[in-house]
């Protein structure tokens, strides 16, 4: 364990839509405490409006996103020790700030009502025996089931943050949604078109920074947006799939046309 | 009207709160043609849900073929020590296997058996593997999947980030609720005509629990205020395993699947003590003895160098781990620098489960007040005197659902409800009351309060509790009652996002659970499943067909013994049949 701290300098970013600035807060640290323990403790005892999300403190449930020293973290998962003796905490850039930190994450609600849910076969629906699947052709699809909605990815990923096109490209999480859907071995919905279309597969450049902070290490990149992209290339890119499609043939189900 | 203005909403059926129970009810009254909203403390998808790990228990057999809805309800009565509602039990038990299978045509991936069935796990005083999972993230799946179907259900829309402070009535039955906005402070005014609670439970009116900042029993407060009645308030579980270091972590949970997996609890003389305790069942016998046995070993000075006992899984192979106890790896490395694949855990009883709540009827849900209905954590009735791992989200799925048929039932039946006359003045002052902290933001502060409530529980009703104890405990509770009448913020003002002035609101909650506990548990002159008394530590058979039932009346609280009706012969025969042990075939 790096070398134990007494007082931790903290700088909370307090504020509201209007703007807001740094205050420093002075907290005793005490073994094994997480960033998230010495905010509440500060709103404890220090500043008792300071406005903060959490819930399970357990990197269960996503709640205490924020941007530690700059990076996007969760809270509570967080060891005050890695940092020494002081850090700053601030709310996530690509949403809008409520206060202090907490952020306006609505919008990813919104487009999360936009991408059509889980849909199996009406044979599989009305099926009298319960389906046999294999731990194998379920696994892909678990991985992204994982996701705990911290909007980290969201938070990190330049077409959202820096560029605010929140318009034209769903982000990340929204991704691993489209992808978990699509790889679940009992889904009969296409959505290559919402993913081209709406969803804007095509504005992430493979920067991988969504896959640096996701903290349960889903490899968002790799296995859901590249196998994503390859799907919609091979369905509007493809010179033979193109004229097939001329001639009327190879017409699915497709979500969103 | 004289306190501030508030917007009115009007819907059919209203349900507070958004975890697994909530989320089934109103996609239950949503699939009845109704409008259905749903009011959380929290983001959607946050709920404690999330924080169930280990599985959903239901006799699908897939594991174990000899697994009926009959020994799964035998297990629910004899784990809960046959204090439970054996109408609620059995309905429970037959009708998991379908809600769990609902599930994954809904779109949820359990792990699978080598035939492709949904694989089941073993777990604490479940006679076969019974455990439908994912992982030790199954809490997760449920709640993901109830949110996406939600999400996609006519009729159902969600106000997150909204407290509801009072219930109020009309004629005698529901027709509102007030409630107040986390992100501005703005207060919005409920019709309904029907709602239902599906707060969960009050994890934290306790200091070491494994229960996030919501958890502040406010369902069962709401009930009480609105003249329901509650049973079984002292019966509150403690998951025998919850981290006990570092301090920062203490009492997050350690899921029960590490145990179901294998692992081992040993002291620090290194002996597998729950021979001493329960040496047919060992680490898996219910989790009331192993919490006990955990705390007796503890204050016989036998405990780990922090106070807790010794968790060993590493006799399995890291692989093995990993894949099945991924979040636990996780958690320990990151929190406590522990790696479980070649270390063993810390862990030591944390709170975890209100197994009391309110008195709800078996088939629909109902409480004793008209329009009122309650499922999950928050109702009472279905673990009796102590929950066996796995029934709580195979609770939240079955009792979910019958609840949001049960109010949407009412709903239709009785529109006129939400446009029946409220009483002004009890709005007026139900806002004045939420408004008063913050005219006197200087007064004592709410997170004082709150910790001296967490501080008297943890002191005077611990695993093992006596009647001095309680009584000493009662009256600094109903001592740190009167101060919290009088409570400020904190020191601020503010409307907008004011986590003070949210606490002074959630300690009336908090209080009325304690309150009603503490008189329980001296009236239950006994030792019975979760609940344990140095004074009476036997077990009184003539209490087991009594549930003590709290009340509110115009002298306060008051408890009162009720007797249960027999159970029917056929499920009498059902619980003392003898089943079959179950023995594994080894294919790994």
């Amino acid at each position: 364990m790096a070398a134990e701290i007494s007082d931790l300098d903290l700088k909370i970013w307090r504020g509201d839509s209007r703007g807001g600035e740094y205050v420093s807060y002075v907290v005793p640290v005490r073994e094994g405490m997480v960033v998230l323990d010495a905010v509440l403790w500060v709103q404890a005892n220090l500043a008792s409006d300071l406005a903060v999300r959490w819930n399970c403190k357990a990197a269960k449930c996503g709640s205490c996103s924020a941007e530690v020293d700059g990076f996007p973290r969760l809270m509570c998962k967080t060891p005050i020790a890695d940092y020494g003796a002081a850090l700053s905490v601030r709310p996530m850039k690509t949403f809008p700030v409520v206060k202090d930190l907490v952020t306006d994450v609505s919008w990813n609600y919104e487009v999360n009502k936009q991408i059509p849910p889980f849909t199996p076969s009406e044979k599989d629906m009305t099926a009298s025996e319960p389906w046999r699947m294999q731990q194998k052709d379920v696994e892909r699809s678990m991985e992204f089931r994982k996701c705990i909605e911290c909007f980290l990815c969201q938070d990190v990923c330049h077409v959202l943050r820096d560029h605010d096109s929140k318009r034209v490209f769903y982000g990340p999480r929204f991704m691993i949604r489209i992808a978990e859907l699509e790889m679940h071995p009992r889904d009969v919905l296409d959505r290559t078109p919402l993913l081209k279309e709406k969803a804007g597969v095509g504005y992430c450049n493979i920067t991988k920074c969504c896959t640096e902070v996701c903290p349960e290490h889903i490899h968002i990149t790799d296995n859901a947006i590249i196998p994503l992209k390859e799907r919609m290339d091979d369905v509007y890119f493809d010179p033979v799939r193109w004229a097939l499609r001329r001639l009327g043939r190879g017409a699915k189900h497709r979500a969103g046309e | 009207m004289t306190g501030p203005a508030y917007e009115t909403v009007e819907t059919d059926v209203l349900i507070l709160g958004a975890g697994g129970a909530g989320l089934r009810a109103a996609i239950a009254a949503g699939e009845a043609g109704l409008r259905v909203l749903i009011v959380c403390k929290s983001l959607l998808g946050k709920a404690h849900t999330v924080m169930a790990e280990g599985g959903v228990a239901a006799a699908l057999h897939n594991v174990a073929y000899q697994d009926t809805w009959e020994v799964h309800f035998a297990d629910t009565m004899k784990g809960g020590k046959m204090l439970n509602d054996w109408r609620m039990a059995e309905l429970h038990a037959k009708e998991s296997p379908e809600r769990v299978l609902e599930l994954e045509r809904w779109g949820a991936v359990f792990d699978r058996t080598w035939q492709g069935r949904i694989h089941q796990r073993p777990f604490g005083a479940h006679t076969y593997p019974r455990l439908a999972h994912i992982g030790d993230r199954t809490g997760l799946e449920l709640l993901r999947t109830l949110q996406d179907r939600v999400v996609h259900t006519r009729g159902v829309d969600v106000h997150m980030e909204v407290t509801v402070v009072k219930l109020l009535k009309s004629d005698g039955q529901i027709a509102g609720a007030l409630a107040y906005r986390r992100s501005d402070g703005s207060l919005i005014l409920y019709r309904c005509a029907a709602l239902l609670l599906a707060t969960g439970g009050a994890g934290k009116m306790y200091r070491v629990t494994s229960n996030s900042w919501e958890c502040t029993g406010d369902g069962t407060a709401l009930a009480y205020d609105a003249g329901a009645q509650l049973r079984d308030m002292e019966m509150v579980q403690f998951h025998p395993t919850g981290m006990v270091w570092p301090a920062g972590v203490r009492g997050i949970l350690v899921t029960e699947g590490v145990r179901g997996e294998g692992g081992v609890l040993r002291n620090k003389d290194g002996e597998r003590f729950m021979e001493r305790y329960d040496h047919e069942r060992m680490e898996l016998s219910s989790r009331d003895i192993v919490a006990r046995a955990i705390n007796s070993e503890v204050s016989a000075g036998r405990g780990s160098p922090h106070g807790g006992v010794f968790l060993d899984i590493t006799h399995r192979k890291p692989e093995f781990i990993k894949s099945k106890l991924p979040s636990m790896y996780e958690q320990f490395l990151k929190l406590a620098k522990v790696d479980i694949t070649t270390q063993p855990m810390e862990v030591a009883p944390t709170i975890h489960y209100a197994m009391g709540g309110v008195r709800v009827d078996a088939e629909t849900g109902a409480s004793t007040v008209p329009g009122l209905y309650a499922a999950g954590e928050v109702a009472a009735g279905l673990h009796g005197a102590n929950r066996l791992g796995g029934n709580s989200l195979s609770d939240l799925l079955v009792f979910g659902k019958r609840g949001g048929e049960g109010v949407a039932c009412r709903a239709r039946s009785n529109p006129q409800a939400a446009r029946a006359k409220l009483d002004e003045r009890e709005v007026d002052s139900a806002i004045t009351a939420l408004m008063a902290p913050l005219e006197r933001p200087a007064a004592e502060s709410p997170y004082k309060l709150q910790v001296e409530i967490q501080e008297t529980m943890s002191r005077y009703a611990p695993i093992v509790r006596d009647g001095a104890g309680l009584e000493a405990g009662l009256e600094a509770i109903l001592e740190i009652g009167a101060r919290a009448r009088a409570c400020g913020t904190g020191g601020s003002t503010t409307l907008a996002f004011n986590p003070g002035w949210h606490t002074a609101a959630d300690l009336s909650s908090m209080l009325i659970n304690a309150e009603a506990l503490l008189r329980s548990a001296l009236e239950r002159k006994e030792s019975r499943g979760a609940h344990a008394r140095s004074d009476f530590p036997k077990l009184d058979e003539a209490l087991a067909e009594v549930n003590f039932v709290a009340e509110k009346t115009p002298d306060g609280m008051v408890v009162k013994a009720e007797k249960r009706p027999p159970m029917p012969a056929y499920l009498d025969g059902v619980v003392h049949q003898s089943y079959a042990r179950y023995t594994p075939e080894e294919r790994e």
